[in-house]
């Protein structure tokens, strides 16, 4: 962000109240655990259901009558075939295929699209847009709405109790719904590999709508800390970390969010920026590739650590790094060139003045639980 | 008697030439849950202020600087299986390391009790 003031979201009062450690994150003043601790918080998550402040992230409505249209011409993505009320993952890119920033959107309407993204990014995002497909669009940044996430196989049963319907809501879908008196835009989405939804309520009821949830038993508020082992263990890129603009969709190992009717051969291919280099590494496969990485043993290895071979090459670096509570063991995710990216290939991680023992592994570490 | 770093660490002497090594429960309370603890060498030299162990939460990962010089004696090998020791009794089983002392009189420079208090309240 440009400014250099510290922002609050409307939940930091009801934070300092639960007695939340904060850290200034995004120019927000966040909470990183409550008193519990991040391990708790991570368990709770993934055994009944957390509750977490997501509100310093940004929230676009794009609407126009080619709305569409304007959005594929800045991402790889199918909007214009969007399902009403389907929510997607997508990407910004740049001219060089690198990673302006991911995002969801979800169409809200047949000329409109509901955007959330990233804090650290939302300044730069809506400059980008802005300057790319102003024009064409009308662009409402939504400063007066919050976000929350509720995480966990409670999640959908805890809200039962307002929205009976929501179970009807499947994965990657979202509508909305009034949860108490609350008019919410809810989407089946997370960011835990959990089942669960997100919340975008008004900024003046998010606080009333925290605290009935939390009242409820199955529901324990958590921090960044756990919203972090836990995204880490279901293998989910950090804006940041395992995305940057100098990695493409393709060394990120998100083909999968490139659809085929923006590919060649499809029926709108390219016209993207960065669709030069990101056809070509498709076709040809990429030079370098986001992979997980296992430590072998108890020692955490962290983002920026570099990987060497056994003649002592550097063959990559961490991107991300960290301890995965449900499993009880460290765990990492890197870019590596593509050839040391096949599964079970034992590399080391030059941890402070020795070499750690890693091997590449499968993604995600924990099993996603998405009800499709 | 127990003397206290500006690091957080603690030395208690056990004789007049040996003492056990640890971080204070402030410091525990900062690093949250640990999961990983990397200790010295036995029989490893090490002088004060070096970078002597390594202490590992979910979120970060803090050094532990020698508060004395000396000569590593043991270390604490329950750490290896169960580091949450330390959160859960910093000054007592989760302790880090012993070492036989090089020059005791660099206990004289440490806090004592009363003053590292004093360090963390002016550090609120």
């Amino acid at each position: 962000m440009n400014d250099k003031n510290l922002h609050y979201t409307p939940l930091h009062s009801l934070h300092t109240e639960l007695g939340a450690k904060m850290v200034a994150f995004a120019n927000y003043s966040m909470p990183v655990q409550y008193p519990g601790g991040i391990i708790q918080e991570h368990q709770h998550t993934r055994n009944q259901a957390s509750l977490f402040d997501v509100s310093h992230m940004g929230q676009i409505t794009i609407s126009g009558e080619n709305a569409g249209q304007a959005l594929e011409s800045i991402m790889p993505m199918n909007f214009i075939d969007q399902p009403l009320g389907q929510h997607r993952y997508g990407l910004l890119t740049n001219d060089a295929g690198g990673i302006i920033d991911d995002l969801m959107v979800t169409r809200i309407a047949t000329d409109s699209y509901f955007l959330v993204v990233n804090a650290g990014c939302k300044v730069n995002d809506l400059r980008h847009i802005t300057e790319k497909i102003g024009k064409y669009v009308t662009i409402e940044s939504h400063e007066d709405k919050a976000l929350i996430a509720l995480q966990g196989p409670a999640a959908i049963n805890v809200l039962a109790k307002w929205v009976p319907e929501l179970s009807n809501l499947r994965f990657m879908q979202a509508s909305n719904f009034n949860i108490d008196g609350n008019q919410c835009f809810i989407s089946r989405s997370g960011y835990s590999g959990e089942d669960g939804v997100e919340i975008s309520v008004s900024g003046d009821q998010v606080e009333s709508l925290a605290k009935l949830l939390l009242a409820q038993d199955a529901v324990k508020p958590a921090g960044l800390g756990a919203r972090d082992s836990l995204r880490l263990e279901a293998g989910l890129c950090l804006y940041g970390q395992d995305l940057t603009e100098n990695i493409t969709p393709v060394e990120a190992n998100l083909n999968w969010a490139i659809p085929k009717v923006r590919r060649d051969g499809g029926a709108r291919p390219g016209r993207y920026p960065g669709y030069t280099i990101i056809q070509q590494q498709l076709t040809q496969g990429p030079k370098r590739k986001r992979v997980g990485v296992r430590p072998i043993g108890k020692a955490p290895v962290r983002a920026g650590t570099e990987i060497v071979d056994a003649e002592d090459n550097v063959v990559g670096v961490i991107t991300s790094g960290g301890f995965g509570p449900s499993i009880n063991q460290p765990i990492a995710m890197g870019l590596l060139e593509i050839s040391v990216t096949t599964i079970d290939t034992r590399l080391f991680a030059r941890v402070r003045n020795r070499l750690v023992d890693v091997e590449v592994c499968k993604l995600p570490f924990v099993a996603h639980q998405y009800k499709r | 008697m127990i003397k206290y770093t500006e690091d957080h660490e603690w030395v208690r002497m056990d004789s007049d030439t040996d003492a056990t090594v640890g971080i204070t429960d402030f410091a525990q309370e900062q690093l949250g849950e640990l999961v990983y603890v990397e200790l010295p060498n036995i029989a490893a030299s090490i002088s004060q202020g070096d970078d002597c162990a390594v202490v590992e939460s979910v979120k970060a990962a803090g050094d532990v600087k020698a508060p004395v010089s000396g000569t590593i004696v043991s270390c604490n090998e329950s750490l290896d299986d169960t580091p949450e020791l330390i959160n859960e009794n910093a000054m007592g089983e989760g302790w880090l390391f012993t070492i036989n002392l090089d020059d005791p009189t660099e206990l004289e420079g440490l806090m004592d009790e009363s003053d590292y208090q004093a360090y963390l309240t002016s550090l609120e």
